[in-house]
């Protein structure tokens, strides 16, 4: 089992993605997906700077990944999505079937996000014969689909050819829309929207009016109010063939949380029963692996 | 511009047919559609019903196939598109890849549109879509401005269809969860969101309370409009304010843009709305088979109507429309 580390949702000033990536080289991880995947006005770095921290963390001996935007509808995206496969050099996470598109017809591989919906085993065989070497399961299947859909990637003769990774901690990624919710919590158009994510290193919690936590605004996407949490279903993943579990990062305990997976992997999922108890903590959820409401604790 | 109109029952089908409707779509009895709600839609015998009756009125049948078969399931979708194609429908309206591909080589024939549940929002997912499954026509998400429709269509890749009037998905089609976060169901895997099942409603001293899952969505004082619970048009709190956070309860309505969009080549207008009443199916097609004949007969001289307005607005959510995306102030 590998561990990676997910692109940062969030948009963070370019020091503190710097400390960020710093700290990832001496971490455990050793997937590394880098870039924006949620706004083009996120420009605190640019392509270049992403390329250029991807060399390094390369050099440090982490595989990486250049992730690219979920929604893409400016022209000016598309060129923007269009050079990255270009000139990148490295290996591309797909988040918009625009750049499978791209890819494809270059015949170069790439990883498939949570955003390109993978239901079945002929779909992901569908985007395998076109390059796909890894795919990102959507966060709303559970465990059980996901045993079925690599039982019948067996039976279609490439389950052994392509690696599956799991969303198995961070909030959420469960919509985009045009409209941007953070300019609208701060009564501002999108056009004029003032980079206000930045004054947000972990999105703006959504509230019910009964002050339960439902979702986090981030910009155009809205994520899980809870932390999805599925740490403790590192022997299952084991079993059912799950080759990478993804950590998306939040501002605060990042690298504890690697850690933590980290020991669970080392020690075969022995040490999940030591520390079990700090994951009932409320903020946590995972009923997305279970079938159940994606809010809900099982 | 093609007129593609709503049908949820035989009878909302005769009222799109009777009305003026250039193409009427339907979905089957089961969750291999994007409205899969109880008492809804059409078995085998009903959807041949339906085929006679457009038939003898010059009017196409589309089936919508556009939900995500998971492995269980897979036989189900299969079976769909086999009944479609069986029924000679002259288009089917698909969203997963798996269920495009085994549409196009069994049945080589058969006209594919992606559906909006495909999420194709630009000219290279657009062209994945036409390079592989040799799709004729795509239906584009709720998601673009008028300008990027405008880009968009300039280089399609393949006919473009879009939605003109009835619910407003705020959220990129194909790509939300926010339902199946809440609810036992999703628009991808079930053909539901919000889902009526999940719905509970009560009064409390501090208001009618509207819930999902037992999660409080909207809390209505005496007097106030209280809609249908749907996630994203609810009442939340965000840094100490109470709002719709996300979206106010309306609807599309895309009238006045009929000149516009026909400039850029836009070929199909969606109704949306196979959940609602025969009488809702009358009222928007008549009025759209209005708005679009008059645009025909005078050109850039149209004008939008007040009394079609009035009906429109008498159908729509929260009795507002506004013209979503399309218009860059709403983003």
């Amino acid at each position: 089992m590998k561990l990676s580390l997910g692109p940062v949702l969030y948009y963070w000033p370019q020091r503190q993605v710097a400390d960020f990536y710093d700290q990832a080289v001496s971490s455990s991880v050793d997937i590394i997906y880098l870039g924006e995947a949620v706004c083009s006005k996120r420009q605190e770095l640019r392509t270049p700077d992403w390329l250029e921290l991807a060399a390094e963390l390369s050099e440090a001996g982490k595989a990486v990944v250049l992730s690219t935007l979920s929604l893409i509808e400016a022209r000016s995206e598309l060129s923007l999505l269009r050079k990255i496969c270009d000139n990148s050099g490295c290996l591309i996470e797909a988040n918009d079937m625009a750049a499978v598109n791209i890819l494809a017809e270059k015949k170069l591989p790439f990883v498939t996000g949570s955003s390109i919906n993978i239901y079945n085993a002929y779909s992901l065989k569908r985007l395998y014969s076109s390059g796909c070497q890894r795919w990102v399961m959507p966060v709303e299947l559970n465990r059980t689909t996901l045993k079925n859909i690599l039982i019948d990637a067996e039976k279609l003769g490439f389950a052994d050819k392509i690696e599956t990774e799991v969303f198995s901690y961070g909030r959420l990624p469960l919509a985009y829309s045009a409209r941007c919710f953070t300019a609208r919590a701060k009564n501002l158009p999108k056009d004029d929207c003032q980079l206000r994510c930045l004054e947000y290193p972990d999105g703006i919690p959504l509230d019910t009016q009964e002050n339960q936590s439902l979702f986090t605004i981030n910009g155009i996407q809205t994520q899980s109010g809870y932390i999805y949490n599925l740490r403790d279903e590192y022997s299952t993943m084991a079993e059912i063939g799950v080759d990478v579990m993804r950590i998306s990062p939040t501002s605060t305990d990042t690298f504890e949380v690697i850690e933590q997976f980290n020991q669970v992997i080392q020690e075969g999922g022995g040490a999940s029963q030591m520390i079990a108890s700090d994951i009932k903590n409320d903020e946590f959820c995972n009923g997305y692996w279970y079938g159940r409401p994606g809010m809900e604790t099982t | 511009m093609e007129l593609v109109c709503p049908a949820g029952s035989l009878p909302a089908l005769k009222a799109a047919v009777d009305n003026g409707a250039d193409a009427v779509y339907i979905g089957f009895k089961d969750d291999t559609n994007a409205r899969h709600f109880a008492g809804l839609n059409f078995n085998d015998r009903k959807a041949k019903s339906a085929l006679e009756y457009v038939r003898a009125n010059n009017v196409k049948l589309f089936v919508a196939i556009n939900t995500y078969p998971q492995p269980h399931s897979w036989s189900r979708w299969q079976a769909a598109v086999d009944q479609a194609a069986d029924l000679q429908a002259d288009a089917l309206i698909i969203a997963d890849l798996g269920v495009l591909d085994y549409a196009r080589e069994r049945y080589p024939g058969l006209n594919l549109h992606l559906s909006v549940q495909g999420s194709a929002t630009n000219i290279e997912a657009l062209a994945f879509y036409k390079n592989n499954f040799g799709i004729k026509r795509a239906v584009l998400p709720r998601v673009l401005s008028l300008a990027q429709v405008k880009q968009v269509a300039a280089s399609s890749p393949v006919d473009l269809e879009v939605f003109g009037f009835g619910s407003l998905c705020i959220m990129a089609e194909g790509r939300c969860h926010l339902s199946s976060y809440v609810t036992p169901e999703s628009p991808n895997t079930c053909g539901a969101c919000s889902p009526a099942s999940a719905v509970r409603w009560s009064e409390t001293d501090k208001g009618r309370e509207s819930r999902l899952n037992n999660v409080l969505i909207d809390r209505f004082r005496e007097g106030e409009n209280a809609g249908y619970p749907t996630l994203c048009k609810g009442r939340f709190q965000v840094e100490g304010q109470t709002y719709h956070a996300l979206e106010e309860p309306t609807s599309l309505n895309t009238l006045q843009l009929i000149p516009q969009l026909d400039d850029i080549g836009i070929k199909a207008i969606k109704i949306e709305g196979r959940q609602r009443s025969p009488a809702y199916v009358e009222q928007v097609v008549r009025v759209w088979r209005e708005a679009l004949d008059s645009y025909k007969k005078i050109g850039s001289n149209f004008v939008t109507r007040g009394e079609w307005l009035d009906a429109l607005a008498n159908v729509s959510e929260g009795s507002q429309t506004t013209l979503g995306a399309y218009s860059r102030p709403w983003q």
